[in-house]
């Protein structure tokens, strides 16, 4: 590899070396930018109290956003806000990983494309990502899916926006008891988080409403997305005789088909799976973005802000303020099942019925609450639930 | 047929199923690394020709069934997961022979090369359903429902078993099987019998490749049987480490991926039946056991029986 006589060629290594770096370079960089953004005008940000004419409004996905599950619940949110509120202009990302890549993008967002609201979806994306975006950014607004806002301590501009799907959970433990003769329930289940355990939780307490001997085997998978697992997991609590199984992963699509293949009944989580599943897919606890984000982009045109107050920094709610929703019925849902359900779902609105009420134990048999005492779906208490109630077969340790 | 709880049964029943279900991709890679290794080169993109595979055997299943049919389709996908291995695999090959170009280093960029090109044409297809690869009922005799079920055997598993006899059989007993050898082990001796190193060494690699790619096609066309970004999570890297301690043997290839498909369901088939502890554990197995095997039959005072002489010299 003499390049003595010949200074100006580039040698063959060179060329090779150089080829890879930029070929793996521009499909990570693709990829990491996902979808083409078109140039902006600039996103008419209105000053303090104003009302904007436009208004971009950027939406992060940690995955793909047609995954029938998290990111599709967001995805359809997001779509229905542009399609209801005039002047708001909507730039996404998809598979964007919790590193460094989403401050990344969040900043490109904001400074290529003029973005002036920012819902970066992911739990994980918060800290440290949204917090030193807001620092920087003073007069963008944050909004994070998550509970993670406390007030003094976080910029002005963030928002933390949750909704108790553990409600939906309850209504679809109540279809899926009445569907199931014997009693067996299954949850696919990721990691023992919080959030997760309430929803296994819920789940459980509605199917016992109706029938006390009612059972939910839990399978942790250990991770959010492992596919092969996950169909395992399935498989195995087929073979045990579960009658309905339902899961807590961040797609569903391998829960549901593979239940389906086996004739077991499925009752879904985060969006509606029902195509995938259309024997035996009975109802299933969705988020209903569409509403929140509607609300909020009416907000946004009418000049309200966080940083003025004008949005709360916390939203929450349940079933009764549209933050989630059950899906339709499916054709193997019985009208037994169907009016059970629909009046666990009025008890949850008006308030009647609270999920968490005395007296209640543990699967280990320790108490939890006394006879009289209830827990209602906004007490901090139950954000930090770290048990399982009587009736789930399984452990968190 | 009412379906009954099978107890404890269904520990060793689930392994069994994990094992028919779960070890098609580990199989298939890792023969297609066994060829590629004997040649004298390591070819870690395995990992991205996986993901690669499974996209395109996905896509292609989905998009023609419309025309040809479903069972057709999904056949047709199978083809189109080994012919798309083959391109990632020709790349592999040219790059990875230049001279003092390093073959891990070049298979670390063909993961993320092949892993980036599938998630970036498999976006359209995460949500579509395709058609999927007919499957044999060998528990046709049983009138359990878990046991019918736990039967259905995939073609590919057959091809896979297959492949194993008659690989053996080339290195052992014929004369292209003594090339790849005598390239592999010592490639100095080779280009004096008058041999193409470098194209014994590509048509290994793109060969192996080609099995890769099949690998692939299972797991999006047989189980789980979805195309997602995260289908293969690690199981080509698994793979290529399952024929270091299964010493370059085609036989023992195959077994230590029927172990690989079994320890993936421990997990799960014992937290179904109560036993709900330790489950990182029982998940962890696979790695665990690779590293212990790996633990085992390495040593620095000799090298593997059974190694290719050229594997991981730079020429």
């Amino acid at each position: 590899m003499s390049d003595r006589n010949r200074s100006f060629r580039l040698s063959r290594r060179q060329v090779v070396r150089g080829l890879l770096a930029s070929s793996a370079f521009g499909l990570t960089a693709k990829l990491s930018t996902g979808c083409a953004q078109s140039p902006s005008s600039e996103g008419g940000a209105a000053a303090d109290g104003s009302a904007p004419e436009e208004m971009v409004v950027g939406f992060i996905y940690v995955g793909p956003k047609d995954d029938f599950g998290y990111n599709q619940a967001h995805a359809q949110g997001a779509a229905a806000m542009v399609a209801n509120v005039p002047g708001i202009r909507l730039v996404e990302e998809a598979s964007v990983p919790e590193t460094t890549a989403v401050a990344e993008a969040m900043r490109s967002m904001i400074e290529i494309d003029g973005a002036k609201a920012l819902f970066p979806t992911s739990f994980g994306y918060f800290d440290p990502h949204i917090l030193a975006m807001a620092e920087e950014f003073p007069d963008v607004q944050f909004f994070h899916a998550g509970g993670l806002y406390q007030e003094g301590v976080h910029p002005k501009n963030i928002c933390s926006y949750f909704g108790y799907i553990d409600e939906a959970q309850y209504v679809a433990g109540v279809v899926a008891a009445q569907m199931s003769p014997a009693g067996k329930l299954g949850f696919v289940a990721a990691k023992p988080i919080p959030q997760l355990l309430r929803n296994v939780n819920s789940f459980t307490l509605g199917a016992r409403s109706v029938n006390p001997d009612a059972t939910t085997q839990v399978i942790f998978t250990g991770d959010w997305s492992v596919p092969v697992k996950e169909a395992e997991a399935t498989n195995s609590m087929a073979d045990q005789g579960i009658e309905v199984i339902t899961c807590h992963v961040d797609s569903p699509k391998v829960v549901m088909e593979t239940a389906e293949r086996r004739g077991v009944m499925t009752s879904g989580y985060h969006a509606d799976q029902s195509p995938l599943a259309p024997k035996g897919y009975l109802t299933g606890a969705e988020w209903d973005w569409s509403s929140i984000y509607t609300a909020l982009g009416k907000d946004f045109m009418a000049g309200k802000t966080l940083m003025t107050d004008g949005i709360p920094h916390i939203l929450r709610g349940g079933l009764a303020d549209n933050f989630c929703k059950l899906s339709a019925y499916g054709p193997a849902v019985s009208d037994e099942a169907k009016a059970a359900g629909d009046a666990a779902i009025a008890g949850i609105k008006s308030g009647e019925i609270v999920i968490y009420q005395g007296p209640l134990k543990t699967n280990t048999g320790d108490e939890i609450l006394p006879a009289d005492q209830q827990l209602k779906a906004d007490n901090v208490e139950l954000e930090t639930m770290d048990y399982f109630v009587e009736g789930v077969i399984g452990s968190i340790s | 047929m009412a379906t009954e709880a099978l107890g404890w049964w269904g520990v060793p029943l689930g392994i069994l199923a994990g094992t028919l279900r779960g070890s098609v991709p580990f199989l298939l890679v890792s023969l297609g690394e066994c060829l590629t290794e004997k040649s004298g080169k390591i070819n870690l993109g395995l990992e991205g020709t996986l993901l690669m595979g499974a996209m395109s055997a996905y896509a292609v299943s989905y998009l023609s069934s419309g025309i040809v049919g479903p069972t057709l389709a999904s056949w047709l996908g199978v083809l189109t997961a080994g012919i798309a291995g083959m391109g990632l695999g020709a790349i592999h090959g040219w790059l990875a022979q230049q001279p003092r170009v390093n073959d891990v280093a070049v298979g670390i960029a063909m993961i993320i090369f092949g892993g980036g090109l599938a998630n970036f044409f498999g976006k359209p297809f995460i949500q579509p359903q395709a058609p999927q690869l007919p499957t044999l009922a060998a528990g046709g005799w049983s009138s359990l429902s878990q046991v019918q079920s736990a039967l259905q055997i995939s073609p590919l598993f057959l091809l896979g078993v297959a492949i194993v006899p008659l690989m053996s059989w080339f290195f052992k007993s014929t004369r292209w099987g003594l090339y790849v050898r005598a390239v592999g082990d010592s490639p100095d001796a080779a280009l004096a019998m008058g041999i193409s190193i470098f194209w014994v060494r590509m048509a290994s690699i793109v060969a192996g490749s080609f099995l890769a790619g099949i690998g692939g096609a299972s797991l999006s066309l047989f189980y789980p049987g979805v195309w997602t970004e995260r289908i293969s999570s690690g199981q080509g890297l698994m793979a290529v480490a399952l024929v270091i301690f299964a010493r370059w043997q085609p036989w023992q290839c195959l077994w230590a991926s029927l172990l690989f498909g079994g320890a993936q369901a421990l997990g799960p088939a014992f937290q179904s039946v109560g036993i709900d502890s330790y489950y990182y554990l029982f998940n962890a197995a696979p790695y665990i056991l690779t590293l212990l095997i790996m633990i085992v039959t390495c040593s620095p005072k000799r090298t593997l029986t059974g190694a290719p002489g050229a594997l991981g010299q730079s020429d």
